[in-house]
């Protein structure tokens, strides 16, 4: 099969009017939550999960893929309108895109941002298809010493990649691994940590963990402090862009589709990396860079289109390794696993339909949010108005019904609680909770391929450094750790993370 | 992630640092750590450790554990010798008290109340964590939320919850 029948393959799987339509439900309802001010497409996504399940696998994921660009582009909305980004990748479309709003030009920085995010969607689409393929081919030969390689350096990058102190990050990996060791042995049977409850015998409910860590967290954190958010900009301005912007929008697009596309297949959140890279290089390339941080269209259109390709090609590691590039990516691989799909190398072998089906169906969601959310502008701003003590009661409710509905297990329950006192804590502390997710997921694979490595080695620790792939991954991975460490290195990481906090 | 805006740029490379000064969070988060670890690794003991070769369950994480310790540690003591304050700032005790129990005690009166009960007082619970919600506004909010999740989770979405449990006389 070639490249083009496999595209027409997907096409007809995604354009199937029921997979249509639940890709249309997943984006409405994904920038429904995601404009909700403080709540990031993790947590949307989080949230929304569950009502997925009941689906089948194809348009279940259709609908998670729709949510997930819903999300983000609710999050880029309150990011212009009220500065306040959902997710720390629209951070950086916060600073020009709001000082635009203050200008009266709200209308179009939310159009750049929509038309910049959809032509690097269908940019990076293509490139999902062509570049998946063969990484699968490559990916049927990693034997276990290979994808334990390949997940340390996943991990690493995450660390790399989060906030703050390095070792808090790596302290959250690690207490996440420990999370996802909960249950039994997979080998022998032996339950571990379960306090000898047997409801979590097949380990935690990842989301639970999700829920409790990034939703009902944020809902305390917002809790502490309820003073009025910052005044909606009401008017919207006209959303057309002018000719003008139209000439100033073009190359920042086009560089930021490329930056996204390559800095989006690093596993650990090359998306966030994008749109802050994107930002720094149009303002190195700009003839007025003073314009930055006062309304200028290209910080608006590189970054955003530099995070949706970066988001894009982030399925590329998820797809062919099953191995996710971010938290977000982590919610897929638990909702493809409770679907019943091994993530890995053999879905695009096994379940072509699926594979292509999603694939076509992130172009399909991108044109969607196009269509629909440029006239429903005006409903967002208005949910925008609605204050936060009458939306977390709701959120709340909406959270704790989806976890139950995953297993109708009352632990789970409990578990959110948990969790989402764990998550308060943590960010009181100033632990990133991202690293923890990724940490938790990963877990059972990291331990599972370690083992089998092992036993394939007969016992040689050796086995992960003779074999090139192997030892290739984890070189890289201790340069990544070594370059974040060394304090040079440390102090710009913090420079381009405060510069999203101006 | 959401930019938390109370969180203070680190200083600036061309500033002269202030002088070092123990950092009480990193203290309390180091030991936060090591208790954890501490935790996981008493849990561990009573796992078969095995061989490199054929790792037994406790193998993982008893490694996990230490390297938790390891970083804990680090981090209590290098807290010791911070360049950056930073308050912990206020806390969500009113948050706490009533957002956490909410979905606990759903889950402890799911089966017995039925869903439609449940979901109304777990909603009610949690909206009083605002100081804005006044109680008449609360209880009209929950009833639109249970209606609706009832219309929706129920009804439409057909989840094979129970709508009234034996625990309510009819």
């Amino acid at each position: 099969m070639d490249f083009m029948s496999n595209l027409a393959l997907g096409f007809s799987v995604a354009s199937t009017m029921e997979n249509l339509a639940f890709c249309l439900i997943g984006a409405l309802l994904g920038t429904l939550i995601g404009v909700l001010p403080g709540i990031g497409a993790t947590a949307t996504i989080a949230m929304l999960l569950p009502i997925t399940f009941q689906l089948e696998p194809v348009s279940s994921l259709i609908m998670l893929a729709g949510i997930y660009y819903g999300a983000q582009y609710g999050g880029s909305t309150t990011a212009i309108l009220i500065n306040m980004p959902g997710e720390s990748s629209s951070a950086v479309t916060a600073i020009d895109g709001y000082q635009m709003a203050r200008q009266g030009r709200a209308g179009a920085a939310l159009a750049v941002a929509a038309i910049g995010s959809f032509f690097a969607g269908t940019v990076a689409t293509f490139l999902v298809a062509i570049f998946a393929p063969p990484l699968t081919t490559i990916a049927l030969k990693f034997g276990s010493a290979e994808y334990f390689s390949l997940l340390v350096l996943g991990l690493i990058m995450s660390v790399a990649l989060a906030h703050g102190s390095v070792l808090k990050a790596l302290a959250m990996v690690v207490l996440g691994l420990l999370l996802g060791m909960v249950g039994n042995d997979v080998y022998e049977g032996t339950p571990r940590f379960t306090m000898g409850i047997t409801a979590f015998a097949d380990g935690l409910n990842f989301v639970a963990l999700a829920v409790g860590v990034f939703g009902i967290a944020e809902i305390l954190r917002n809790l502490e402090n309820e003073h009025d958010r910052a005044v909606v900009t009401s008017h919207v301005g006209r959303l057309w862009p002018s000719r003008t912007d139209f000439r100033a929008m073009i190359a920042p697009i086009l560089r930021g589709t490329g930056l996204g596309a390559v800095l989006g297949i690093l596993p650990g959140g090359g998306a966030i990396l994008a749109s802050f890279a994107s930002y720094t290089v149009e303002k190195r390339l700009s003839k007025n860079p003073k314009e930055f941080g006062h309304g200028a269209i290209a910080g608006v259109a590189g970054p955003e289109s530099a995070n949706n390709a970066g988001a894009q090609t982030s399925f590329i590691p998820l797809l062919t390794l099953g191995i996710p590039a971010n938290p977000v990516m982590a919610l897929m691989i638990g909702a493809m696993i409770i679907q019943g799909i091994v993530p890995g190398p053999n879905v695009a072998i096994e379940q072509p339909g699926l594979f292509w089906g999603v694939i076509a169906s992130m172009w399909i969601g991108n044109l969607m949010l196009v269509i629909l959310n440029l006239p429903l502008i005006g409903l967002w701003v208005k949910l925008l108005t609605v204050p936060y003590f009458i939306l977390f009661p709701i959120i709340m409710a909406m959270c704790a019904i989806g976890v139950y509905s995953v297993n109708s297990n009352i632990y789970d329950l409990y578990a959110v609680a948990f969790f989402g006192l764990l998550g308060y804590v943590m960010g009181k502390l100033r632990f990133e909770p991202a690293p923890l997710l990724l940490g938790f997921v990963l877990g059972p694979l990291l331990e599972e391929h370690l083992r089998r490595a092992m036993i394939l080695s007969r016992g040689d620790p050796m086995t992960f450094v003779t074999r090139p792939i192997s030892l290739t991954l984890l070189v890289l991975a201790c340069i990544v750790l070594v370059l974040v460490l060394v304090p040079a290195v440390r102090r710009n990481r913090a420079e381009v993370f405060t510069e999203s906090e101006v | 992630m959401p930019t938390d805006p109370k969180i203070p740029a680190p200083p600036a490379a061309d500033q002269t640092p202030p002088p070092p000064r123990s950092d009480k969070t990193d203290i309390v988060a180091g030991l936060l750590l090591m208790l954890t670890a501490g935790l996981f690794g008493w849990q561990t003991t009573g796992l078969n450790i095995g061989t490199t070769l054929r790792m037994g369950p406790g193998y993982f994480p008893a490694i996990l554990s230490g390297l938790l310790f390891l970083l804990g540690l680090v981090i209590f003591v290098k807290s010791f010798r911070s360049t950056t304050e930073e308050p912990i700032g206020r806390i969500a005790w009113r948050g706490m008290l009533l957002i956490l129990p909410a979905p606990v005690f759903f889950g402890l009166t799911v089966r017995g109340l039925g869903f439609v009960p449940s979901i109304f007082l777990a909603t009610l619970i949690a909206s009083m964590a605002s100081m804005r919600m006044k109680p008449l506004m609360a209880l009209v909010l929950s009833v639109i939320v249970t209606i609706f999740s009832a219309l929706v989770f129920s009804y439409a979405l057909g989840l094979p919850f129970r709508r009234f449990g034996p625990w309510l006389p009819f």
